[in-house]
């Protein structure tokens, strides 16, 4: 009880009381029911505070906190054909992809930019699961060769995120097209002489998965995210019987000699850059308060990796 | 005893009572029946005319899917000479699913590989109903460097429901596994030609098919997902089969018209299954056609321009 509930006339009072508890402050953890501050847990990049889970997260606030003082720019992707099979299902293609488009506030599935990352200057190409699965249709593969070609143009490492349930079907075969060309993109690079980094993230499945998802020089995925080819469901109707717990998530796939790494995301930006710089052939980063461009890089205690990204984005 | 598809039943009914009343003459040496059994055999070529030039989507891809339809292992047998299969991936097992070997076509050595669905109870068993597990596409990529090194041309057979989905085939990396196929495709400096004989499911058929020259039979399908799986995911029904496979343009016609294919190699009337012989020829005949197409070129030219074939690919689309 305060002053306000005992002076303010009621309607007023009604509308400070509502105020309490605004919904959007808060988040619940999707896997330990935790309400978590939602400035938090976006400082914790999505990752829930009291369990570790971890929670999708867009491109552009993945790339906000990859790049330096999330500084990047947008590499352009060629449009596609629009609709070029009139794909109707209960909806028509064009509407479900408008109504996707309201939703994200995206063009499509998949965010291209450059920039550096710990002074270390890279190509990333970030997947979007709440665009529609984050589905590979033609755009999606345009922006992996558009990333590719960026890539060897500036002599770059590509780092890619996946994310998705598979081919978008509303584009029929030519999604499925998109397995050859997004595995002549990853050419392009290999035969540059470049890395190719892959991160996957939760989910990673289907024609994703069998084609530039399992392709990387290096591939790390996030903890527990769910990796395969044909999903758990489908195996379970083919097989009549129960799927052991965890099978086909991260840690099962790094037991089977499918990934190199796991790493929570809140390590993996320290990690990427450790990684892309040892192929790189450059020194060892600097970390915490960078000393201006131009003055040559010291070596610093890997654990300062994880120091946040320094204020100014680097030229 | 022929395997009629259910929406050739009126055509089952005619051609049994055709065969019913020549089985009755036989028996019965003082009944004539021809005059009979021929305006039976008229009527029956008429409704199978009917039937098969206007197929729907769907009817296609129950007749892509017919088991007396020529397998891979039919047309190894008639279109090669000195099939030396080649077993194993060298890593964990030989996936019967996947037949491949060295052959002769016409005088030239060959690497033949291609999806086997099998026969008979026990055959389909044996190759697991053509669906490949990693093994069979590690298998397909050994193959394929062996052909690079030695400079044989690869021809692929594509007839697959789609990779098998399964634990262990999950655990062993299946997705790997077809990616690194593709990939091998898209390496490999000799001439590279598939013919889409059945079904082209999905992932586990693009592992095989991303090659410089793409054919398909008449009736065949290429989809990135089957069509009850389809209805299942966007129509909620998987009953809605009729409007998926409509809806996915997934029959060689439209392929060629995207681009997909090359290609489309005419059936006899009523499908593949109705002549075998003639259905294998047309298709060796378009093997040769499609190799003496890529004679003479380098192996750095086929690769820059089969990359450049799937680069391209999605600049054409289909009018409604």
């Amino acid at each position: 009880m305060n002053w306000i509930t005992n002076y303010v006339r009621p309607r007023i009072n009604s509308i400070f009381s509502r105020r309490d508890t605004p919904e959007n402050l808060w988040s619940k953890c999707d896997n330990c029911g935790n309400m978590l501050f939602h400035r938090e847990l976006r400082e914790n990049l999505n990752v829930c505070t009291s369990c570790g889970h971890h929670m999708a997260i867009t491109p552009r606030e993945r790339f906000s906190a990859l790049f330096d003082g999330g500084v990047f720019s947008e590499i352009k992707v060629p449009a596609p054909l629009e609709d070029p099979l009139r794909f109707r299902d209960q909806k028509r293609y064009p509407d479900r992809m408008r109504a996707a488009q309201k939703a994200t506030g995206e063009k499509e599935a998949m965010l291209v930019a450059e920039g550096e990352m710990g002074r270390t200057p890279i190509v990333a190409a970030a997947q979007d699961f709440s665009f529609m699965g984050g589905s590979m249709g033609m755009y999606v593969g345009n922006a992996i060769i558009a990333a590719a070609e960026r890539a060897v143009a500036l002599k770059r490492p590509l780092i890619l995120f996946s994310a998705a349930g598979g081919a978008r079907m509303q584009e029929g075969i030519l999604s499925l097209m998109q397995m050859p060309r997004t595995t002549v993109a990853v050419q392009m690079l290999k035969e540059a002489g470049l890395p190719y980094i892959v991160v996957l993230t939760h989910p990673t499945t289907g024609g994703v998965t069998a084609s530039y998802a399992m392709l990387g020089d290096v591939h790390i995925a996030e903890p527990n995210a769910l990796i395969c080819f044909a999903g758990p469901r489908v195996i379970e109707q083919t097989l009549g019987e129960k799927l052991p717990e965890g099978f086909q998530r991260a840690e099962y796939l790094l037991d089977h000699g499918m990934l190199d790494r796991v790493t929570p995301r809140t390590e993996l930006r320290g990690e990427l850059i450790t990684i892309t710089r040892m192929l790189m052939g450059l020194n060892p980063a600097v970390a915490g308060d960078l000393p201006p461009p131009g003055d040559t890089a010291e070596a610093s205690p890997p654990e300062a990796l994880n120091a946040p990204p320094a204020e100014k984005p680097a030229k | 005893m022929t395997n009629y598809l259910d929406f050739e039943k009126p055509l089952a009914e005619i051609e049994g009572k055709a065969e019913e009343l020549r089985a009755m003459a036989r028996a019965n040496e003082e009944m004539d029946v021809e005059a009979e059994a021929s305006a039976l055999d008229k009527k029956a070529r008429e409704l199978l005319e009917d039937l098969y030039t206007k197929l729907t989507p769907w009817r296609k891809a129950q007749v892509a899917r017919h088991p007396d339809r020529p397998h891979c292992r039919d047309y190894i047998k008639a279109l090669f000479t000195e099939y030396t299969p080649l077993a194993g991936d060298r890593n964990f097992a030989d996936d019967h699913a996947v037949l491949g070997g060295l052959a002769r076509f016409g005088d030239q050595p060959v690497m033949v590989i291609g999806h086997e669905k099998g026969h008979d109870t026990r055959s389909r068993i044996q190759h697991n109903f053509g669906m490949a597990r990693p093994e069979g596409y590690r298998k397909a990529v050994r193959l394929m460097d062996l052909a690079d090194r030695f400079g044989l041309p690869v021809i692929t057979l594509v007839d697959t429901a789609g990779a098998y989905p399964g634990k262990g085939a999950e655990e062993r990396g299946q997705s790997e596994a077809i990616a690194r196929s593709t990939e091998k495709c898209l390496q490999i400096g000799v001439p590279l030609v598939s013919v889409i004989i059945g079904e082209g499911g999905s992932g586990g058929a693009v592992a095989f098919a991303t090659a410089d020259r793409v054919a398909m039979l008449e009736h065949s399908i290429y989809s990135v997902i089957s069509p009850e799986g389809c209805a299942s995911i966007l129509w909620k029904d998987s009953e809605k089969m009729r409007e998926a496979a409509e809806a996915l343009r997934l029959t060689a016609q439209d392929l060629e018209k995207l681009g997909v294919t090359d290609r489309v190699i005419r059936e006899p009337l009523g499908g593949a299954h109705r002549d075998r012989d003639a259905t294998i020829t047309a298709v060796g005949k378009t093997i040769a056609s499609m190799l003496s197409e890529l004679d003479g070129r380098t192996g750095k030219k086929l690769v820059k321009e089969r990359r450049r074939r799937y680069l391209e690919l999605g600049s054409k689309g289909l009018a409604a």
